[in-house]
């Protein structure tokens, strides 16, 4: 690691942990707190999108999974009294486990049609919400309590939500500590072994089980890590707004995930953050445009990816080495 | 259950052309088009336009539909594919256009006709019955109508593709790309020809459609996602597996709404998890390429 990117990373740190919440505090503006822990969440689950990409694998499916997530997170906090605490790693978990039940069979596609069902996944997952009755059906589950307070031998980790005098600001504390566990062991997950493997699975498939490497193992494990990801970041939205309905992760929002890190740069680490925060602000600021932010909103969109399209990040400054 | 077979066939067809489109499109430039529902209500809008509100007859509006997207189709492959696929590392970037069309579309029908429903008068009267001791069937004349435009265009499609030049051009070009192109067939002149093909064939259908069910903005994404499952299930980027994905979705929405109907609205799902154990087993679909 060298000076310069641990540089970056402390800066970078500094600005999401103090710079980015003192100034939101200061302005008192309540609405962009939320935005940004908005991003922040939305950034975790597109990470997720963004390793199935580099697995070769167009994922839309991601609405699915932090879906399971949120349902997950929610029947354990008001059924069963668990602490949001212990369902946080109990929903991404079980999203993993469904994501190797359902990724064992449909992995095996490739391309457009892995694309396809992925995208019919997202629908299946919203279908379902509405027909079981643990779910609570088209109703969904409402009045989810706060996260409690975490305590380890009696020494208060985190403390209680629900007595929190700044309760977004304690959302935001816990979506921008998520985000930044997330990409640090992204980052560390690309630029090691595992990392390697999958860039050979993105550039030939055949080629990398030729000689020797599992790709079957590999690519479900990419993909519960994947799934991991969106059932975490679908968590703690359910937790932050309280409920979950069917309709909370619907299709778009999965096009969305895609989206994110497709505007950000497939080839690196951190596109889907920073393609998270220019597409969900750029969406937010154009809404002074009443019925035309659609309209403005895609036809930025469509300019961006004639002039850029291969992501944000692709864009060199004059005088920058070329990675 | 007569009536049953009779829905799925009338939405059948219909699905068949709106498929066709999609896997022309996709068979020739390898993009998957997130705005062809959307291209679908465009030409809904057009034929509405010329035939229930200016009094026009019905078949100047299914034209102007068809013209409208062949136009609208080829400049977005020669001014926003084209460009996107040359320069693009990955060429799945082109999904992120396609989605950002699909938005786009979305905002100017919106913005041009309102959230409301809109309909036309019936392009026929009358109903048509059969009655015998096995058989008892009772449709209007305007869906058996439609029925028999939709397989006729169905029928000129297939002949187009099979035996004019420029049909015979597509088809190499999806089969071998390389081959055809070393063989003088002009990719870029016959890639904008399929998807200003595939546009119309969608706006065709919108403008068929119509006369039914009418039209309104929002409809786009999900029809969209019903032509995916079409292409899913016959295999992407082959002209049979199109219209076999659609009788057989048209079929299962029609045999699933009535049978179903006890257990609530789950026609659908039951369509996808079948979907998905059917990929599972077979993931080229009925008749797609190896890894399309």
């Amino acid at each position: 690691m060298s000076k310069k990117f641990l540089f970056g990373v402390a800066v970078f740190l500094l600005i999401m942990l103090v710079l980015v919440p003192q100034i939101l505090l200061a302005t008192d503006r309540k609405d962009l707190m939320s935005v940004a822990t908005s991003i922040a969440l939305n950034s975790i689950i597109a990470a997720g999108v963004w390793l199935t990409f580099y697995i070769g694998r167009i994922n839309i499916g991601q609405g699915a999974f932090a879906l399971l997530g949120g349902y997950v997170s929610a029947i354990l906090i008001v059924h069963y009294d668990v602490s949001f605490w212990l369902s946080l790693p109990l929903a991404g978990l079980a999203c993993a486990v469904a994501s190797v039940l359902i990724g064992l069979p449909i992995l095996r596609l490739r391309g457009v049609y892995f694309a396809m069902v992925t995208l019919t996944l997202t629908e299946v997952g919203r279908l379902l919400a509405q027909a079981l009755s643990l779910t609570g059906g088209p109703k969904g589950i409402t009045n989810i309590p706060p996260p409690g307070a975490l305590e380890f031998f009696g020494l208060t980790i985190i403390p209680d939500f629900a007595e929190l005098e700044n309760l977004r600001l304690g959302y935001y504390y816990l979506a921008v500590v998520l985000m930044i566990i997330c990409f640090a062991g992204m980052w560390r997950l690309v630029n090691s072994r595992l990392g390697f493997l999958c860039r050979s699975l993105q550039q030939n498939e055949e080629l990398a089980s030729s000689i020797g490497v599992n790709v079957t193992h590999l690519r479900v494990l990419a993909y519960a890590i994947s799934s991991f990801c969106g059932g975490i970041g679908g968590a703690v939205f359910a937790s932050i707004v309280q409920s979950i309905y069917p309709n909370t992760f619907p299709i778009q929002e999965s096009v969305n995930y895609m989206l994110y890190c497709f505007l950000g740069g497939l080839n690196y680490v951190f596109g889907p953050m920073l393609g998270t925060g220019v597409l969900y602000l750029g969406w937010d600021f154009l809404f002074i445009l009443g019925q035309y932010q659609l309209l403005v909103y895609s036809t930025i969109l469509i300019i961006l990816i004639l002039f850029l399209p291969n992501g944000l990040l692709s864009v060199r400054l004059p005088g920058m080495k070329r990675v | 259950m007569e009536q049953i077979i009779f829905n799925g066939l009338f939405l059948g067809a219909q699905y068949a052309l709106i498929a066709l489109g999609l896997t022309l499109i996709f068979a020739l430039m390898n993009v998957l088009n997130f705005a062809h529902g959307q291209m679908y209500v465009l030409g809904g809008y057009m034929t509405y336009l010329v035939y229930g509100h200016l009094g026009l007859p019905f078949y100047l509006g299914l034209l102007a539909s068809a013209v409208t997207l062949l136009i609208v189709g080829a400049l977005i492959e020669k001014f926003l594919f084209r460009p996107v696929i040359r320069k693009s590392v990955r060429e799945e970037s082109t999904m992120l256009l396609a989605a950002g069309l699909a938005f786009f579309f979305d905002a100017v029908l919106l913005l041009l006709f309102g959230q409301k429903q809109h309909g036309v008068p019936k392009i026929m009267d009358g109903i048509f019955k059969i009655k015998t001791e096995t058989i008892r069937l009772i449709v209007p004349n305007d869906r058996i109508a439609i029925i028999v435009l939709a397989v006729v265009l169905i029928v000129a499609f297939i002949l187009f593709m099979q035996y004019s030049k420029p049909g015979r051009a597509m088809r190499a070009l999806a089969q071998d790309r390389m081959a055809a192109q070393l063989m003088g067939v002009s990719v870029e002149r016959y890639g904008m020809l399929g998807f200003a093909l595939g546009a119309m064939l969608a706006g065709v259908v919108g403008g068929l459609l119509v006369a039914i069910t009418g039209v309104s903005s929002g409809i786009g994404g999900p029809i969209s996602i019903k032509a995916f499952l079409m292409v899913m299930i016959g295999g992407a980027g082959v002209v049979p597996g199109a219209i076999a994905g659609g009788f057989i979705l048209g079929m299962l929405e029609s045999v699933g709404l009535t049978t179903l109907r006890d257990y609530g609205d789950i026609t659908y799902l039951v369509i996808f998890a079948a979907l998905m154990i059917f990929l599972s087993i077979r993931p080229n679909g009925l008749m797609g390429k190896p890894w399309g």
